[in-house]
């Protein structure tokens, strides 16, 4: 179990297709003012995206760490390509530590430790022990669990890290098919990047006008935004040693400001909850998997006594 | 005669066991009444008599029997995926379809001699997976998910010399396998875990004017005209707005067919068919698998595709067809 004092804020990759100067801008800001204690870089959706940034990225993470940051490299939801192995195999070479997404990775990382990524299912302790076995050093619990199987597994991780996804749009699911090419009529081979044109993701709605998705490439997210600041508490508690903010185009340094003021204890779980409420509406919060309902539903606390 | 391809059938039933059987099926797949599977539907599926039943009913007549216990085992709940392991390798099973690693490690250490099929639930989808898998765990078999093309399915099986099963008939899923939370973020119930995608219990079909909405939950996933056929709403082949305009974003409801590519299959190392639709009525189960039958029976011969075979059109999910992501176009 955790001392909940040593919780800490890691940053996710970015999911959505940003250009280079919005990446190291970015990158810059969460370097110097962000109170984020691990970076996750490199791309985890679709690797057609990672030649337009990857020149970048070791200068990105050279800065990350000059800041005392931990730098991980997150790596795709789905491998199928020669070229995707390749990226792996050369991260590896490096001594980088990488985030697996696809279990293909274990192929690779024998022998060497490794943190298992939210787009993995851990659903039982066995499962977990296979990873830690394998050399996993953190855990990523799937973003589908509640907050008693959270528990459970956390109590279980013997890896002694376990990371919650506990900001952003929530990953609902990855396909080989391109739903952002789909939706302008073309195909992922000839896809024109048209990701780019959505930053936070496109929206998706029923048909009578409400939105429900956010389509980002080949992944489909939660249209509502995942915030777990109500949780916090309960999930330090029960084990959880990382939460996981994940980019998106607000004022990331802002939102980790809030959460770590809320792991801290310096700001109460509903001021938090106002202050995010302010930059993200009016697109809804949601937290319904914490509390084992319906992804979407959003449970607000019960007063506190 | 050499079977040109390996033919395995969908058994959602004892009656369905047996209509697979007689009509010609290599091997049958079926699984236990509860979140084991991931056909966890009501009507559905074994009690371990009638497994022991259906077994012994296979034997008899060359058929083999492979049970799916493929669903991700619950935190704190390992007992279910424990007893179905269990009850499979006692009553006979010729080899478990598992996709959870803990389910697998289980096993794999408890039944060495048990054949393990990884589930296309797993969504292996490279040969660097597969050989984690087979090195890791000693699987036999691969299911591969429906996200690869032909030439990528020859390109894995040349790499890895496992034999590969592939879906060749019926729903067709968009995500990957084993990964997508789109049903549980509207239903609260997760395929993963409790084996059921769009439970029919969140099911509804509502008339408004002459149209007929559907939704699972509260969620409208997709409304017919009086001309379109109503389709079940699975959230992957709901309608959608998207820049305003309503769209099959994901996928139209539409089945996979892949008589026309059964040689390019053959040719690129597979091993076996996959036929969908545990859900499916016995009168259905009989009609794909008779004529999968005489279609597999004709190739083996060097013969044409006998005249059943165009008959499947239109019985697939919507009436429609596609190679789905065996043709490239499909991305």
């Amino acid at each position: 179990m955790s001392n909940p004092a040593k919780s800490r804020l890691t940053l996710g990759p970015i999911l959505f297709h940003w250009p280079n100067p919005r990446r190291r801008d970015f990158y810059a800001r969460i370097a110097d003012e962000a109170p984020i204690d691990c970076v996750y870089l490199g791309e985890a959706v679709c690797s057609k995206r990672l030649p337009w940034f990857e020149e970048d990225l070791p200068e990105i993470a050279a800065r990350l760490r000059r800041a005392g940051k931990e730098v991980i490299f997150s790596t795709p939801a789905l491998i199928t390509t020669e070229q995707e192995a390749a990226g792996i195999q050369a991260l590896l070479d490096a001594g980088e530590t990488i985030e697996i997404n696809d279990l293909a990775c274990l192929h690779w990382v024998r022998g060497k430790r490794f943190v298992s990524g939210p787009l993995i299912n851990v659903f039982h302790e066995r499962a977990l022990d296979v990873l830690r076995n394998h050399g996993a050093r953190r855990v990523n619990m799937p973003v589908e669990l509640s907050a008693a199987q959270i528990a459970t597994l956390a109590r279980h991780n013997r890896t002694g890290e376990t990371e919650v996804f506990a900001f952003g749009r929530q990953p609902l699911a990855i396909s080989q098919r391109c739903y952002h090419a789909r939706a302008h009529n073309l195909h992922k081979d000839n896809c024109q990047f048209v990701c780019g044109l959505d930053a936070d993701g496109l929206e998706v709605s029923e048909l009578n006008g409400r939105a429900l998705f956010a389509v980002n490439g080949t992944q489909t997210l939660s249209h509502g935004f995942l915030v777990l600041v109500d949780a916090l508490a309960e999930l330090q508690a029960a084990g959880v040693s990382h939460f996981r903010l994940s980019p998106h185009t607000l004022d990331m340094v802002e939102v980790a400001g809030i959460y770590r003021a809320v792991l801290d204890g310096t700001c109460s779980a509903d001021e938090a909850n106002a202050r995010l409420a302010e930059r993200i509406a009016p697109i809804p919060f949601i937290n319904g998997y914490l509390h084992a309902r319906a992804g979407r539903e959003w449970q607000p606390a019960r007063p506190s006594t | 005669m050499k079977a040109y391809l390996e033919l395995v059938c969908p058994a959602g039933t004892p009656a369905a066991l047996r209509a697979a059987v007689d009509a010609g099926a290599d091997a049958v797949y079926c699984g236990f009444q509860d979140c084991t599977n991931a056909r966890n539907y009501p009507g559905l599926n074994f009690d371990r008599h009638e497994l022991k039943s259906g077994i012994a009913y296979a034997h008899a007549r060359g058929c083999r029997v492979f049970v799916a216990v493929n669903t991700f085992a619950r935190a704190g709940d390992f007992g279910p995926w424990q007893r179905a392991v269990d009850d499979a390798a006692a009553l006979g099973a010729d080899a478990i379809i598992v996709a959870d690693l803990g389910v697998l490690d289980y096993a794999a250490r408890t039944y060495p001699q048990l054949r393990l099929h990884l589930s296309v639930q797993a969504a292996a989808a490279s040969a660097f997976a597969i050989r984690f898998y087979r090195e890791t765990f000693g699987i036999s078999r691969v299911i591969l998910p429906r996200v690869l093309a032909v030439e990528e399915i020859a390109a894995l099986i040349g790499q890895t010399d496992i034999e590969a099963e592939v879906f060749a008939f019926g729903s067709l899923g968009t995500m990957v396998e084993g990964r997508c939370y789109l049903s549980s973020y509207i239903t609260g119930r997760s395929p993963s875990m409790d084996g059921v995608c769009a439970p029919a219990e969140h099911v509804s079909y509502q008339e408004e004017g002459n149209c007929l909405v559907s939704r699972l939950g509260e969620v409208m996933i997709n409304l017919f005209g009086p001309d379109e056929p109503a389709a079940y709403p699975t959230p992957c082949k709901g309608r959608y707005l998207v820049h305003g305009r309503p769209i099959y974003l994901f996928e139209e409801p539409i089945g996979l067919n892949v008589i026309p590519l059964l040689a390019e299959l053959k040719a690129a190392g597979v091993t076996a068919l996959k036929i969908e639709g545990r859900q499916r009525s016995r009168a259905y189960v009989s009609k794909i698998v008779g004529t999968f039958r005489a279609i597999l029976d004709s190739l083996a011969q060097g013969k044409p595709l006998p005249a059943e075979a165009a008959e499947l059109a239109g019985v697939a999910e919507g009436g429609r067809e596609t190679f789905g992501a065996y043709a490239r176009g499909w991305r």
